[in-house]
């Protein structure tokens, strides 16, 4: 009556997604620490280096050291968030005040179902990408269900019922639309470029594109302004400085969560930040060659498990790289004023997205008819 | 009238608007900070180098012989501002062969940290050079009562500081040639 394999199926695939949320969460929590470790550096501060936990501290050079990194903040934070007092005030329009932060933590755990992480051939000789589901349109699907993100923002700064929310609201809803295009048109030519007649893959798949990157140049270096676009939309679209609009502390108090405290609050924050982990995941398979060791070399690893392994720790080391520069930039630039980043959203990026765009057209046809020998 | 000037503004050449080189410049910057060295001063554990002169709570001071100065003559709890001291005169005690000649020494001596604005007028004020604000800058307790200093914790955070004069051993000394006054 029960088929065995599905079952078998089913749960493997629910550890996996299991798995899987565990580490995003946690490089979410541990980039918050990684934010304000690195804002400190760069300030001539330390960061946080108090807290700890009781017997690891003791431990002689480990215990301290671990300390000094302060390893055990985000538990620390985490805690403080979930035993803090739940305040709901009065004015505020219950269902989608408790209903927004969910909106916003689920497209960002939605799109990690797509993300691709490793490879490995089996006993058998068949190449399995390890995804929780190797969808072919998935680069599509990411940008469909991050872009549902936006209404948690724009929930919250309704339901809030109170201006400066409501005013983040409005901006993040103006900003996220303006640069979803540039982020779209900036993305067009890298699959042109991959999927050209003659060429293996054709597909918008993101294990695809990988792999079309193995053993040649990142498409980084091919594709270096549609990289640039794409990454200036990933600023904009995980609302980070300098296009962070919808918080603007200066301007609006808290911006979209003004209104929100306690654990409502921290699941904004994990959100935005599973946003960045996620952004920053996706511009590593797209141009930084996924888990590809480096330009015009092949993976010194070897297929099989051990390889498969090295090949995601390689990965995420690109990906935490990022991260990095995601914070770095932060630290870096100011904000931008609101309608500057309208301006530079419409009259600047998109049109140079469209440009690159019609240029690569260009470059893929003249490539083809060489490559087939048309007239 | 000075003349103004007006200079002409060098339109930003194509590199500057796409802002990209400042940006790469910036991120150079924030990058070797770094490396730097840390400000930060890990507060409870490293102290503060507190610059002389600096007006910290209010102490009473002894002299290097170890007697104590105050001869709670009350000028400083008649100058203070917001009324923190509070001076209860008394004697003496007899029998204290070396401190006998003085006339008075506070019997109780308070001084409420709540009140205390430091200003420093009752170091300022006092004839004998008896009350001193000096380095400790934090001071903290539970209760209210906790934060009244008494006679007994203000000699405590006072100590003895140098003395030009030895008032009180030129007094005994005139007292010995028959002249105490
Ligand atoms: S501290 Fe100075 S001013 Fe105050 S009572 Fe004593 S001697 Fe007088
Ligand atoms: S420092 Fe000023 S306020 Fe404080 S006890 Fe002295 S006179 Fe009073």
């Amino acid at each position: 009556m029960f088929d065995y394999e599905l079952i078998q199926l089913i749960l493997i695939k629910v550890i996996f997604a299991f798995l899987m949320v565990g580490a995003i969460m946690t490089m979410a929590g541990y980039s918050v620490l990684a934010e304000r470790k690195v804002s400190a550096w760069m300030q001539g501060r330390v960061g946080p280096n108090r807290t700890v936990l009781p017997f690891v501290g003791h431990i002689p050079v480990v215990g301290s050291l671990l300390k000094g990194l302060g390893i055990f903040q985000p538990l620390a934070d985490g805690l403080k968030f979930l035993f803090k007092e739940e305040i709901v005030p009065g004015h505020v329009n219950k269902f989608y005040y408790y209903l927004a932060p969910i909106v916003a933590l689920v497209p960002a755990l939605t799109t990690m179902t797509v993300l691709p992480f490793g490879e490995f051939v089996n006993a058998e000789g068949v190449t399995i990408p390890l995804i929780l589901a190797d969808l072919d349109i998935g680069i599509l699907f990411v940008l469909a269900v991050s872009s549902l993100g936006v209404y948690g923002i724009v929930l919250a700064g309704w339901s809030s019922n109170s201006k400066y929310p409501f005013l983040g609201g409005i901006r993040s809803s103006a900003q996220m639309i303006s640069y979803e295009l540039a982020m779209g048109l900036s993305l067009l030519p890298v699959f042109l470029w991959v999927s050209e007649p003659g060429s293996t893959v054709s597909s918008l798949s993101l294990v695809e594109i990988v792999r079309s990157q193995q053993g040649s140049t990142w498409l980084l270096i091919i594709q270096p302004i549609s990289a640039l676009i794409f990454l200036i939309a990933l600023f904009a679209e995980t609302n980070r400085l300098p296009f962070d609009m919808p918080e603007s502390e200066t301007d609006l108090v808290g911006g979209f969560h003004t209104e929100y405290g306690s654990f409502k609050f921290g699941i904004f924050f994990v959100a935005e930040y599973a946003h960045i982990v996620i952004g920053s995941a996706i511009f590593t398979l797209l141009f930084l060659g996924g888990w590809n060791f480096l330009p015009w070399l092949d993976n010194p690893w070897g297929a099989d498990w051990m390889g498969a392994l090295i090949g995601t720790g390689w990965f995420i080391i690109k990906t935490i790289s990022l991260i990095f520069f995601f914070i770095w930039v932060r630290w870096t630039l100011p904000r931008f004023r609101y309608d500057q980043v309208m301006d530079l959203g419409w009259t600047k990026l998109l049109p140079l997205a469209l440009a690159n765009l019609i240029f690569y057209i260009f470059v893929v046809t003249w490539l083809d008819q060489s490559n087939l020998n048309l007239p | 009238m000075a003349k103004t000037v007006v200079l002409d503004r060098k339109p930003l050449s194509f590199s500057e608007r796409t802002y990209l080189p400042q940006i790469a410049n910036g991120l150079k910057t924030t990058f070797s900070n770094m490396f730097k060295p840390k400000v930060t001063l890990q507060y409870p554990e490293e102290k503060p180098k507190i610059p002389q002169n600096y007006r910290g709570v209010p102490t009473l001071v002894k002299d290097p012989n170890g007697r104590e100065k105050c001869v709670s003559c009350q000028l400083c709890e008649f100058v203070c501002p917001p009324k923190a001291i509070r001076i209860t005169p008394g004697g003496v005690p007899e029998g204290e062969d070396d401190r006998e000649h003085v006339e008075k020494a506070p019997e109780e001596f308070e001084i409420n940290m709540l009140r205390c604005i430091y200003c420093g007028y009752c170091q300022e004020v006092c004839p004998e050079e008896a009350i001193f604000l000096q380095d400790e800058y934090s001071s903290s307790g539970y209760s209210r009562e906790e934060m009244i200093n008494n006679k007994a914790k203000l000699y405590e955070l006072g100590g003895t500081l140098p003395d030009q004069h030895y008032k009180w051993d030129k007094k005994k000394k005139a007292e010995g040639q028959g002249n105490s006054h």
